[in-house]
């Protein structure tokens, strides 16, 4: 549970950043909580490296102002900032051991051997590489060097911490899993996370709030369920899983309006032709187009009156005779689900 | 292509007889550049080494082709060890010099200089090397002598007192700078610079920015990211580069022949020893002294953790 009151550990006030021709930030302005797990999503070029960039420090912004913990750190270098970075090829030391890599801050700030070699036992506990401190990364898998990577920034109990797309090179099975395992480590260790990936899954699964971004700007914040469930344009709908956008003669013929609107694929239900729709739903007849069968769902494309729907069904064997290319359907969904969007940030 | 696959041409046959046994392939891609290395350059090295355990008959002047540790015991004289001890001092202050130009050169060239600017340093060090050798070492006599260029300048700026307090520095002074140590070592460092510059830009380039923004982000000052990060990724590069001035220095006779006081360098040696004298084996025995040298340099650079960051 995020308090009521929480402090703000990183804002931006209408910050932009120029690089030649190309607006990366484009006159941005958030808030990050203390102790939040927050997220930057948006294609690449979509400014949110940049962002982060800029908070860690190793970019100065053009125009407004970006504070950490109320401080304006406009002209304040990496080193004297109070945030780690996580980066996204990790940025190993690759002439030092894991011990040294980890212990980087510490030697930095020289602590005594000793005391250094106990924190980067624990920090190596903590992030599950115990015994595996006398390495050179070059003896690690990809995991572990991940994980070493976030030892190492750790270890100096930044105020934020910031991850460039860590688990970008990992392969599936051990992003899921580091998925987990960063969310738990997060309300262990209790430091903010700022979260830089294009994975709107990851964005969705981890945070406790996201910004999506797009060229430059910020199309929309909110919690994964606001976000995914009330898409505020067309951009977020489309890039935060998948939708249905209905616009013009297809939004009319459907509703009755040629007001646009977006539709979730497991939203729409498929019924036999003849049925009745519920009570409120909007409803048309339609014969499937395509279909493709996922494993764990199957994926319809439908043909409607004036355009076509793409709709997801669970394969959970009593889902009703299985369908096939040609065959007549209705499709039905309820006006609660949809998303009315208004025009795109661009 | 059908007509051809039904009866393959020669050129076919032999391209997928190889194409079947890369092994073949290998065998007669590696032959030749192997016999040259091993017949070339070992085969030669090893028949040096041999020279030097034979010896000069004093009273015939012909050589003994017999094992003996003669020639070395002659090495091993006072008026030798001087030879060694002036040529290997040499190379190494070079080394250094060359070490110290070298990186903030190499440095500007990979982090800062534009692509324009990186291109013109890249001419201005390679530049050097397409011109003759000989017409630079020469040209530098005349830089250097005492009607030249250098003493005109210091001159105009009314620092002859300058010049000469440096040339009345005992040993590396002398009556010019074309006549002295201090010349030797200017026109060493000129022209073996490049082949510092090279490997040292070529391995700084390899060291990736965000390690350098790692350091930084982990509260290292830009000095402390240089020491703690830079230099030690670099100096596998430092080290390739010192191979080459150090061993280039080490056997060069034409620089101190022409520029420098008369004392002569190890290369100068083998050249008067095997051309004047007909002692063969000292001239092996000397030419042995620097692989010797290079060998321990090696040897201690690696124990020194130089090669890690490879």
């Amino acid at each position: 549970m995020m308090p009521e009151q929480a402090s703000v550990a990183v804002s931006f006030a209408s910050v932009s950043r120029v690089f030649g021709e190309v607006r990366a930030v484009d006159n941005v302005s958030f808030e990050v909580r203390d102790g939040e797990f927050f997220s930057m999503l948006g294609p690449s070029g979509s400014g949110k490296t940049t962002c982060l960039r800029l908070i860690a420090g190793f970019e100065q912004p053009d125009a407004g102002r970006v504070t950490v913990h109320g401080a304006d750190v406009m002209g304040v270098p990496p080193y004297e900032r109070d945030v780690n970075t996580v980066f996204q090829d990790y940025a190993l030391f690759p002439h030092m051991t894991v011990y040294d890599n980890v212990e980087y801050g510490l030697m930095i700030r020289k602590l005594p051997a000793a005391q250094r070699r106990r924190q980067s036992e624990e920090m190596l506990e903590l992030v599950k590489l115990s015994g595996l401190g006398g390495r050179k990364p070059s003896q690690l898998s990809g995991g572990q060097r991940q994980r070493v990577a976030l030892a190492r920034a750790l270890i100096n109990h930044p105020s934020v911490l910031l991850l460039d797309e860590p688990l970008g090179a990992l392969d599936l099975k051990l992003r899921e899993q580091m998925q987990d395992e960063l969310k738990d480590l997060q309300r262990r260790v209790g430091i903010t996370f700022i979260y830089v990936t294009h994975d709107q899954g990851e964005a969705l699964a981890m945070s406790d709030r996201l910004a999506v971004f797009n060229q430059g700007r910020i199309e929309q914040i909110g919690t994964p369920g606001e976000i995914y469930e009330h898409p505020a344009t067309a951009f977020v709908a489309g890039f935060v899983g998948v939708s249905n956008l209905c616009e013009g003669e297809f939004a009319r013929n459907l509703t009755g309006s040629t007001r646009p609107f977006a539709i979730r694929p497991e939203k729409v239900a498929l019924l036999a032709p003849d049925a009745s729709a519920p009570d409120g739903a909007v409803s048309a007849r339609g014969t499937i187009a395509a279909v493709t069968y996922l494993g764990a769902t199957t994926r319809y494309t439908v043909a409607v009156d004036g355009g076509r729907l793409t709709v997801v069904r669970q394969n959970t064997g009593d889902s009703g005779r299985a369908l096939a290319t040609g065959d007549g359907v209705r499709i039905a969904f309820a006006r609660d689900f949809m998303q009315t969007l208004k025009a795109d940030n661009a | 292509m059908s007509t051809a696959a039904a009866s393959p041409s020669l050129l076919q046959r032999v391209s997928s007889a190889l194409y079947l046994h890369p092994r073949l392939l290998l065998f007669l891609l590696l032959t030749p550049p192997l016999m040259w290395l091993g017949v070339i350059y070992l085969g030669s090295l090893f028949s040096l080494l041999l020279q030097s355990f034979f010896y000069l008959d004093d009273f015939s002047g012909q050589i003994v082709r017999e094992f003996s540790l003669r020639t070395y015991r002659d090495l091993f004289t006072a008026s030798h060890m001087d030879i060694i001890l002036r040529t290997t001092l040499m190379a190494a202050v070079v080394t250094l010099a060359a070490a110290a130009i070298a990186f903030p050169l190499g440095y500007y060239m990979v982090r800062y200089a534009s692509m324009r600017m990186r291109a013109v340093l890249y001419l201005g060090v390679m530049l050097p090397l397409w011109s003759s050798y000989l017409v630079r070492v020469y040209a530098w006599k005349l830089i250097l002598a005492k009607e030249g260029i250098i003493t005109w300048f210091a001159e105009q700026l009314h620092l002859l007192w300058l010049l000469n307090a440096i040339l009345s520095i005992p040993v590396i002074g002398g009556p010019s700078l074309s006549i002295s140590y201090i010349g030797t070592f200017m026109v060493f460092l000129y022209i073996w610079l490049p082949f510092m510059i090279l490997p040292v830009v070529a391995a700084l380039e390899r060291v990736p920015r965000s390690l350098i923004e790692a350091s930084a982000d982990l509260g290292a000052q830009p000095r402390q990211t240089l020491w703690k990060v830079i230099f030690p990724l670099a100096l596998p590069g430092i080290v390739a580069g010192s191979i080459f001035t150090f061993s280039l220095t080490l056997g060069d006779y034409i620089i101190p022949r022409i520029i420098g006081s008369s004392r002569p360098f190890i290369g100068q040696t083998v050249y008067q020893l095997q051309g004047v004298s007909g002692n063969i084996p000292l001239a092996a025995a000397f030419t042995v002294v620097p692989i010797v040298i290079m060998g321990v340099y090696l040897m201690v650079a690696k124990r020194m953790g130089a090669f890690n960051a490879l």
